[in-house]
């Protein structure tokens, strides 16, 4: 008798010991998310910082120019919902505005052009790294939560269920041919 | 910036995996960043000022093969030591699936981590057993690293996720800016790679050779390699072996200016390939390279714009395509400008300053890397884990 007593005992301890585990690998996992967002959030605002500025910096054509400054604007102030959309609206412009080469020629001859078309192609390369990185941690933190463990037991607390960030990231052609 | 960076192979044996960390490790440190290595290695081999050792690896049967591998109660309390006296602000593991260094230091740590993923294993039956306590340590890794698209698709098959890719990185112009030895020049194939080691494919140009010699007798093949070369040469008739010269192990500076004097390199290997560093580094040499169409060799050759590709163990293929290239200078001509723009891309310049975004794109927004308390210690669980 006690010792089945104890044996549920030694059970039900390692039983909890097995969900507290899980927490805390749900917890880290959600910290992981928080940071790979805050550094998608900082790459992707990086990136439309550079594109307002070669806009307003007169480098550019007009027509470009207002092309450009819209859709980064527009990145910029979006609202959570509709900051996918307008994202890849600044990917499209980008690739629209330098689609070819002489256009990222002109950039850099310009003072300070240098500088700054370097900033732009480390931004663009950047972005797709920082969503790839997010989104991974996103499935990760996914696949756990919707193990039956996790829901029967709710590990999640109230933490909301993460979402992928989804956007066109296709860096223009002419700013990542390094190969040249 | 901190670096701590994951060796899981020995030290002391040469390796690719090993090479491309000393030559990462030595890129950072000429930036000026703080860089840590931690590989297994014997106590009394010299080792770089950079290295820290994390003792002896142990050689086990693994996967059909005897690895050498770090694991068990002393490894763990190095790696723990390493983490905390490093306070870094990221660390990079390589392979973190093996078991050994990669796993334990993945499983010690918490904070931001990069991971490279460098051979395309098949599943294998260990990795299926152990999924769930794997799973556990891979979910902390921050951003993967895949070193070409093959590996990143094996990858994403059979762990889930996703993993930038970043090639490995050649030093392109040690090999473009080597002399020519002219003992190695005039009419001749190169081959590099182990010769007792079929999947390397030397079996196979073995076998192109007599029909490579029956239309071009003055040719010479170059074999720098160790293995059994009585051996190698078994299945050719005994008239055509003085046409294969065996240079045997041969140093960095050697390698440099064979693949400089040779007018063709033959890269014949079989499979197992993740990547096919040495098809760069021929590429940056300027020989023109002729290599079986396994994905990677494909990619690395661009679908074949930066060299020649022959189905993969068609000996009769690699005869006539390398026939075809050495009868064809205008054609070698092209395809050695090719090759040198394309490698470009395999810089150390290049490779380097990517994975320094990686790792800037992972440090922004998280705190450094620190020991994790949490998974380490059962007391802890409890709340009653030591200060």
């Amino acid at each position: 008798m006690t010792a089945t007593l104890i044996w549920i005992l030694v059970v039900l301890v390692l039983i909890g010991v097995y969900l507290s585990w899980t927490a805390g690998r749900l917890d880290r996992l959600h910290a992981r998310i928080d940071a790979a967002r805050a550094a998608l959030d900082a790459q992707l605002l990086r990136r439309a910082s550079v594109a307002q500025e070669l806009a307003t910096s007169g480098v550019l054509d007009p027509a470009a120019s207002i092309v450009l400054y819209e859709a980064a604007h527009a990145a910029r102030q979006a609202v959570e919902e509709q900051r996918e959309v307008a994202e890849s609206e600044l990917s499209q412009a980008l690739r629209a505005v330098f689609a070819d080469r002489e256009q990222m020629e002109a950039v850099k001859d310009a003072p300070g052009g240098e500088e700054t078309a370097l900033e732009l192609a480390e931004a663009v390369r950047r972005v797709p790294m920082a969503r790839r990185f997010h989104n991974d941690a996103v499935r990760a933190a996914r696949a756990l939560r919707r193990h039956r463990k996790v829901r029967w037991f709710r590990l999640a607390g109230h933490a909301p269920f993460p979402m992928a960030f989804e956007m066109d990231d296709e860096p223009p052609a002419a700013l990542i041919d390094r190969a040249a | 910036m901190r670096i701590g960076i994951v060796c899981p192979y020995s030290w002391d044996v040469p390796g690719g995996v090993q090479f491309h960390i000393r030559d990462l490790a030595e890129y950072f440190i000429r930036l000026g960043h703080d860089v840590s290595v931690l590989a297994p290695a014997d106590d009394d081999t010299p080792l770089p000022p950079y290295v820290v050792s994390a003792g002896r690896a142990v050689p086990v049967p693994y996967n059909g093969s005897v690895a050498r591998l770090n694991f068990g109660f002393l490894s763990a309390a190095r790696v723990r030591r390493w983490l905390q006296q490093g306070s870094f602000d990221v660390i990079h593991i390589h392979e973190p699936t093996s078991p050994s260094l990669g796993l334990l230091t993945c499983w010690a740590a918490q904070g931001p981590i990069v991971a490279t993923f460098h051979t395309s294993n098949p599943r294998s039956r260990a990795m299926i057993a152990a999924y769930a306590i794997l799973q556990a340590a891979l979910e902390k890794i921050s951003a993967r690293i895949a070193v070409s698209e093959y590996a990143r698709r094996t990858l994403v098959e059979h762990l889930g996720g996703d993993a930038v890719v970043i090639p490995n990185g050649v030093d392109v112009d040690f090999f473009a800016k080597a002399d020519p030895n002219p003992e190695w020049q005039g009419d001749t194939i190169g081959f590099i790679g182990r010769i007792d080691e079929p999947r390397k494919g030397l079996p196979v140009l073995m076998k192109a050779l007599p029909r490579i010699l029956a239309a071009r007798p003055q040719t010479r093949l170059l074999v720098a390699g160790r293995g059994d070369e009585k051996e190698a040469v078994e299945g050719l008739p005994r008239e055509l072996r003085p046409r294969v010269e065996f240079l045997g192990m041969i140093s960095d500076e050697d390698k440099a200016r064979l693949l400089r004097s040779v007018d063709l390199y033959v890269a014949p290997n079989t499979g197992g390939e993740s990547f096919g560093i040495i098809l760069v580094e021929a590429m940056s040499a300027g020989a023109p390279v002729l290599a079986s169409d396994l994905d990677a060799f494909a990619q690395v050759l661009d679908r074949g714009a930066a060299g020649e590709l022959f189905p993969n163990e068609d000996a009769d293929a690699l005869a006539g395509k390398a026939l075809e290239l050495l009868g064809n200078p205008e054609r070698r001509a092209e395809l050695r400008e090719r090759g040198s723009v394309h490698v470009r891309r395999f810089d150390w310049s290049t490779v380097g300053a990517d994975i320094l975004s990686v790792y800037e794109t992972v440090t922004a927004g998280a705190a450094a890397v620190a020991a994790d308390d949490r998974t380490t210690g059962l007391w802890s669980r409890f709340g009653l884990a030591r200060d």
